[in-house]
């Protein structure tokens, strides 16, 4: 047994780690085995700096064709699982073939990596960086190790950030306009708006706010979209009247939000939503639903 | 059904507090451990309890109240985490991420409660805030408690003056903004519940209604009681906010209910000085508004206010009060056509009360209602309406009351107009009110002006007012009131005759109308009245200045004529007979023979014509010997032929007794005790000869029609009359008559026919004793008796 276990260990040990990990921010990211791991948070333009450190188990020489480090950006589409598309994949050779005999270390820079999109965890789509080290090795298979790692890439907040606000109604039965102060939101933002009730014929029940997320991977007819509703936030309970106005403000915090995202890579795309839902007593549900644009602005904190 | 949905209705009240208390355990257990996470989890949850609409609002409070315990201690949770270094502002946000509003909005007021304490942020900024949240829940019920919770919670937290969240300027302007919007807010909820569910459950509503209503009133008291309104701002911006959305909800019930809030909650001073504002909101409100309540209240609050203290009374004089309600009455009836009269009546009666209570003096002001009542009644049929009638009569008895003189009131010009809306009915008692009043509080009327405004008021007891129904009344009641009449009658008196004479000519033109059953009753006292100011100028002589018109005995005579001889036609000849007897002893007094003789021949007459039943006869021929006896001025032809005719009428009485005590009655005429020329004792004796011939003949037909003779009490009668005589010293009389009629008495007692009479035994008996006594007592009677041999 022994001699099988030792046969399948691995002969070296890999550690990744960064430069600035200590002071690096860290995010929390879902593993696909669903315990949430700490990583490290870069974003673009952001030079990755760090460490290598190789060391064979008990001593043993360890014979390779090379060691290498990639960065890899990769996207997931889980229709399509085992298809990994690289967007990014950046290359540093770290040792030339030889030998190991002991813990070596080997620095590596990736300098002012461009990185537009962002780490993304969707329902049939992920994308991922990765720090890839590999040591290859003839006859059997070569020794690789991951890092994975986060970015988030800021906006500026928008110069035109127009609110939205819309008349909408079913003819004689109910006419509501609303407004949400903004269209583009950062993701701690409020949601601050109002609805005003011009017609009211039915007998509503109460309203709400949803939050929706499409997700739309692949293209043309493979494209799968699918809906995820983040927030059911309930704006008025009971049925208003004509005249009525109704205050929103809903806290975009405690929802795990991501920014928008148009077109990654001819991929899949993020859009974020806001459906406002009349319910009346027969649980019908009335609703409109418009486009918000989410954008990460950095934290000053 | 229904007992089911009461039962259902404790189910699910017991459910909702079970839900409640198991998860006000978990967030005690938060509390206690200093979980802040926990905490909202759970206090929202237990506040979703509060979510349910199957309970009536009874028993929603119940759920409420021990969910707003918790959320007390929920918030001392708060207050203390914030001093642990919990920020909050982040508190305030960290509650508005719960997802279901009516919990998330009775946190959001809780934590807002705090955090106005911890004054990190203006009172104003956060109340207003939190007012304007709470408009998510539109549900009337629960929208109306959550709301009350805010009110609750921010009550010792407005930025009033003097408090310590009082803010920089004009602070207190947004203390009554926030309770205004609150208030505004929760009267919408409050009305809207009106409009939904169905509408058979109308009854089951306005129920429901009613109990939430002090909800929505207590924001007028939080109003009332914020130091910093001022007069000015009360008028500026209080009350026409309030009113704006009272008239605006255009509800009945909310309607009536916030302005009897607004009259009861804020000071009377404040009223005084807004009345155009709050008079002017009354004719807009709905037409069903119970008006007439309201404003009947507002006006008693202001009386009483006037009445509280003599300082207040210069400022209802400045702001014209009196005239204004009046106006605003008269607005509101003019735009509430339908308004019942009782509705109208109310009103002005209650303005009445007002006026006499603050303007005592002013009685045009008095005047002005009932004129306005009467026009607001005018082109009405009588009143029908039981209510409405009797508050007329309210109406009509507040000036009474409050004058306790009718007199004031005659001066009301229009108060008898009023009266004449009244049925019948209620206008007598309205009279008789009126008169009780007189004579309770022996008010003297004392102008024929007065007189005839006050018979005015009271013509319902003087004459039949309608045709239709007089057979109804009770003869009891009827008596009692015309009894009523006649003593007011007696009460009219003035010291100058010039103006009594009127008064008496007034109440005469009043009474003579008043029909065949009253006139018995009213005529009397008006006679006896006249003849009372007759016996005055008797007293007085002829009048010292010679005027022309003057009254004289001789006038006032001739109209008491007339008006005894309206007696003689309605039938009542026996009271003309009697009452012509009395106006000639008055006449006699005078000196005025032929007006005494006028009165007698009216007598006469009428006991010629009218008198017909025997026992009538009697009792009136009685009388005018009575009172022939005692005229003295007549002269002696005059007196022969008056004399002569009622010894004529004695004669011809039906039954013997009664022709024969009449006729020994007659003697009395030619024997005046103080009139020498009225001494004639031979015609007496003629008299008393002739009675005796008739008792003779009385106890003949007895014996011959019963077989037995009738009793002595005749003859003793007749012996009595010959004592008297005989004693006064008639030379007529002598010893031997009396002697043979003291014989024949005996005689007729002894005789066999005679029937046993203890009566006339016992009267003969003690006649004889009598003279036996006159006979002891010596002297010149003794000696006169001496020789009459008992």
């Amino acid at each position: 047994m022994n001699y099988l276990v030792g046969a399948f260990k691995l002969p070296c040990n890999i550690f990744i780690s960064f430069a600035d990990g200590r002071i690096r921010k860290q995010v929390p990211l879902k593993k696909e085995n669903g315990k949430t791991v700490m990583v490290a948070l870069f974003q673009s333009q952001e030079s990755i700096v760090g460490e290598v450190v190789i060391e064979p188990v008990h001593r043993k020489k360890v014979e390779h064709n090379g060691v290498k480090i990639v960065l890899l950006g990769q996207i997931e589409l889980y229709f399509d699982r085992g298809n990994f598309y690289d967007f990014t994949s950046l290359v540093r050779e770290l040792d030339i073939p030889g030998e190991l005999y002991e813990r070596k270390t080997y620095p590596f820079e990736f300098s002012t990596v461009e990185m537009l999109y962002e780490s993304y965890n969707g329902v049939n789509v992920r994308l991922r960086y990765i720090l890839k080290v590999t040591i290859s090795r003839d006859y059997v298979s070569n020794i690789v190790e991951y890092q994975e790692f986060v970015v988030h890439n800021y906006t500026p907040p928008p110069s035109i950030n127009n609110s939205i606000k819309m008349e909408v109604g079913i003819e004689d039965c109910l006419h509501i306009e609303f407004e949400y102060s903004k269209s583009k939101y950062h993701l701690k933002d409020v949601i601050i708006g109002k609805i005003y009730f011009l017609l009211v014929r039915i007998k509503l029940k109460n309203m709400e706010l949803e939050i929706r997320r499409r997700e739309s991977t692949g293209s043309g007819p493979n494209t799968h979209v699918e809906t995820e509703t983040f927030a059911k936030f309930e704006l008025m309970d009971g049925a208003s009247v004509r005249g009525e106005s109704i205050p929103i403000r809903l806290f975009l915090s405690p929802y795990e939000l991501t920014p928008t995202y148009q077109n990654i890579n001819n991929k899949f795309s993020v859009k974020y939503y806001l459906n406002l839902v009349l319910v009346d007593e027969e649980d019908r549900r009335y609703f409109k639903q418009q486009e918000i644009t989410m954008y990460r602005l950095l934290e000053t904190s | 059904m229904i007992a089911d949905g009461v039962e259902d209705e404790e189910k699910w009240l017991a459910a909702g507090i079970a839900g409640l208390q198991q998860n006000a355990f978990y967030m005690h257990r938060a509390l206690d451990s200093n979980n802040l996470r926990d905490a909202l989890k759970y206090s929202a949850q237990m506040l979703s309890e509060l979510r349910t609409s199957r309970l009536s609002p009874h028993k929603y409070y119940e759920l409420y109240m021990r969910a707003f315990d918790e959320l007390r201690k929920l918030e001392m949770f708060f207050k203390e985490e914030t001093r642990r270094g919990c920020s909050i502002v982040d508190l305030y946000e960290l509650v508005q991420h719960a997802g279901n509003i009516l919990p998330r909005l009775y946190l959001l007021c809780t934590v807002g409660s705090v955090y106005i304490k911890s004054k990190e942020a203006p009172a104003k900024d956060v109340l207003k805030d939190l007012v304007e949240m709470c408009r998510g829940i539109q549900h009337p019920v629960r929208g109306l408690f959550l709301r009350s919770y805010l009110a609750q919670v921010s009550r010792d937290k407005l930025p009033d003056i003097g408090s310590e969240y009082e803010g920089d300027a004009d602070t207190v302007v947004d203390a009554v903004e926030f309770v205004l919007q609150n208030f505004t807010e929760m009267n919408k909820l409050w009305v809207r519940m009106q409009h939904q569910g169905p509408t058979r459950e109308k009854e089951k509503r306005e129920k429901e209604r009613s109990e939430l209503r002090d909800l929505v009133g207590k924001n007028l008291h939080v109003l009332s009681q914020i130091e910093g309104i001022d007069l000015d701002m009360y008028k500026e911006t209080v009350l026409p906010r309030v009113l704006e959305q009272v008239v605006n909800c255009k509800d009945e019930i909310a309607q009536y209910y916030l302005m009897d809030c607004i009259i009861q909650v804020f000071p009377d001073e404040y009223h005084l000085q807004t009345l155009d504002v709050l008079l002017g909101a009354f004719p807009q409100l709905q037409p069903t508004v119970d008006i007439k309540t309201v404003l009947s209240r507002l006006m008693e609050r202001l009386s009483n206010y006037a009445a509280s203290s003599a300082d207040v009374l210069p400022e209802f004089l400045q702001v014209e009060a009196f005239s204004k309600l009046n106006n605003a009455i008269g607005k509101v009836i003019e735009v509430q056509p339908d308004m019942p009269i009782l509705g109208v009546i109310t009103l002005y009666s209650s303005l009445l009360t007002f006026t006499l209570h603050v303007h005592p003096d002013r009685l045009d002001y008095a005047d002005q209602v009932l004129g306005a009542c009467v026009k607001k009644l005018s082109g009405k049929e009588k009143l029908e309406d039981k209510k409405a009638t009797k508050q007329i009569v309210a109406l009509l008895s507040a000036p009474l009351d409050k004058y306790n003189d009718i007199v004031t009131a005659l001066k009301l010009s229009n108060y008898p107009r009023v009266m004449e809306y009244l049925d019948s009915e209620t206008n007598k008692v309205m009279a008789t009110v009126i008169i009780q009043s007189i004579m309770k509080n022996k008010t003297r009327i004392s102008t024929a002006d007065r007189v005839e405004a006050l018979f005015e008021l009271i013509k319902g007891l003087i004459k039949d007012l309608d045709d239709a129904f007089h057979d109804e009344v009770d003869e009891d009641d009827f008596k009692e009131e015309q009894n009523s009449v006649a003593r007011l009658i007696q009460l009219l008196h003035s010291d100058d005759p010039e103006e009594m004479f009127k008064i008496i000519c007034t109440v005469r033109k009043h009474i003579l109308g008043g029909g065949p059953k009253r006139l018995p009753f009213t005529v009397p006292p008006l006679v006896f009245s006249s003849l009372k100011l007759v016996r005055q100028l008797q007293g007085q002589e002829e009048n010292p200045f010679g005027e022309e018109e003057s009254t004289t005995p001789k006038k006032i005579f001739q109209v008491l004529n007339q008006t005894v001889e309206t007696l003689s036609n309605i039938p009542a000849p026996e009271l003309a007979l009697q009452l012509f007897l009395q106006c000639a002893e008055a006449a006699n007094d005078c000196d005025l023979e032929p007006v005494a003789y006028e009165f007698f021949t009216q007598a006469y007459i009428l006991y010629e014509e009218e008198i017909s039943d025997s026992r009538a006869q009697v009792t009136a021929i009685h009388l005018i010997i009575g009172t022939l006896q005692r005229m003295h001025v007549f002269g002696v032809e005059n007196r022969d032929t008056l004399t002569h005719k009622a010894t004529g009428y004695s004669a011809k009485l039906l039954k013997k007794p009664d022709q024969c005590r009449a006729v020994y009655a007659c003697s009395h005429l030619f024997w005046v005790d103080d009139q020498d020329n009225v001494k004639d004792g031979e015609r007496v004796l003629l008299c008393l000869k002739r009675a005796l011939r008739i008792a003779n003949a009385a106890q003949q037909m007895s014996n011959a029609a019963r077989g037995s003779a009738g009793s002595v009490t005749l003859f003793v009668e007749i012996l009595n009359k010959y004592l008297y005589f005989f004693e006064k010293g008639n030379p007529q009389i002598t010893v031997a008559a009396i002697q043979s009629l003291i014989e024949l008495i005996t005689t007729e007692m002894h005789s066999d026919s005679s029937t046993l009479d203890p009566a006339a035994d016992a009267f003969f008996a003690s006649t004889l004793r009598y003279m036996e006594f006159q006979k002891q007592k010596g002297g010149a009677i003794g000696e006169k008796y001496e020789p009459i041999k008992v």
